[in-house]
């Protein structure tokens, strides 16, 4: 990256581009109960769309989306949101991740393990999400980019 | 020497072939890994993953009930993994203000 140059076309073409991978990679962890998927593959996608973006436009334009400060709390709220739900489970009297016992009134214990999974599935998407960018960051703010 | 390592090579490939011969059909419910009981007699589990995974989280995506919920704490693992390699990158990277003396 030590040369720099502004093109408006590849700029826009990522700009185009990068909403429908967001989108898509939410469609990819929500929907990875019916279709091959996950929290993984979701969270790469959705980390391509925002380095999609940094790579093309530089830092000025990277600010205006993930600043370079939120990607570390992102990544702990991500995990944090996994082992809380294995927390909650364990305090209500089951093992820990036990998803049968978390404290959602109405709900038969099958789905109450449906939506634990859900809720680990976009955990683990922002937490992948999140690291994948820092990495990016932390990589690239050695050079004189942007 | 060369001839050795192509005679070698030959030979290997040979081996894996006929080992190959011997692998069971993809999806054929007689396999041994698809049983209720292994060879030692002991229940098996991916038999009781296939009865079972739809019954306890009515999710229609097998992997994705072996994955979030049987071996959840194995998912849980990876993720600190990952977690720990961001870490690392963010200790060993990033500059501080602290100089050297």
């Amino acid at each position: 990256m030590k040369r720099q140059f502004k093109s408006p076309i590849v700029l826009l073409g990522s700009r185009l581009l990068s909403p429908y991978i967001m989108v898509f990679g939410w469609y990819v962890i929500i929907h990875g109960h019916y279709s091959p998927g996950g929290g993984f593959q979701g969270g790469a996608l959705l980390a391509a769309s925002i380095l999609l973006i940094r790579v093309a436009g530089g830092k000025q334009i990277a600010k205006l989306q993930i600043q370079e400060f939120a990607t570390t709390p992102l990544a702990i709220i991500g995990v944090l949101i996994y082992f809380l739900t294995g927390l909650v489970a364990m305090f209500t009297g089951g093992y820990f991740l036990d998803y049968g016992q978390l404290p959602i009134p109405g709900m038969d214990p099958a789905y109450l393990r449906y939506t634990g999974i859900l809720i680990i599935e976009i955990g683990i998407g922002l937490a992948v999400m999140a690291i994948l960018v820092m990495i990016y960051d932390n990589l690239v703010r050695g050079e004189d980019y942007g | 020497m060369k001839l050795l390592k192509i005679l070698t090579l030959v030979l290997f490939a040979a081996i894996l072939i006929y080992a190959a011969s011997g692998l069971p059909y993809r999806g054929d419910p007689d396999n041994r890994m698809h049983r209720e009981e292994s060879i030692t007699g002991t229940p098996v589990i991916g038999n009781y993953f296939i009865q079972n995974a739809y019954r306890d989280a009515v999710t229609p995506n097998m992997v994705t009930v072996v994955l979030g919920d049987y071996r959840s704490v194995d998912t849980f693992g990876e993720q600190i993994v990952i977690f720990t390699a961001g870490l690392i990158t963010l200790l060993i990277l990033r500059r501080t203000k602290r100089r050297e003396v």
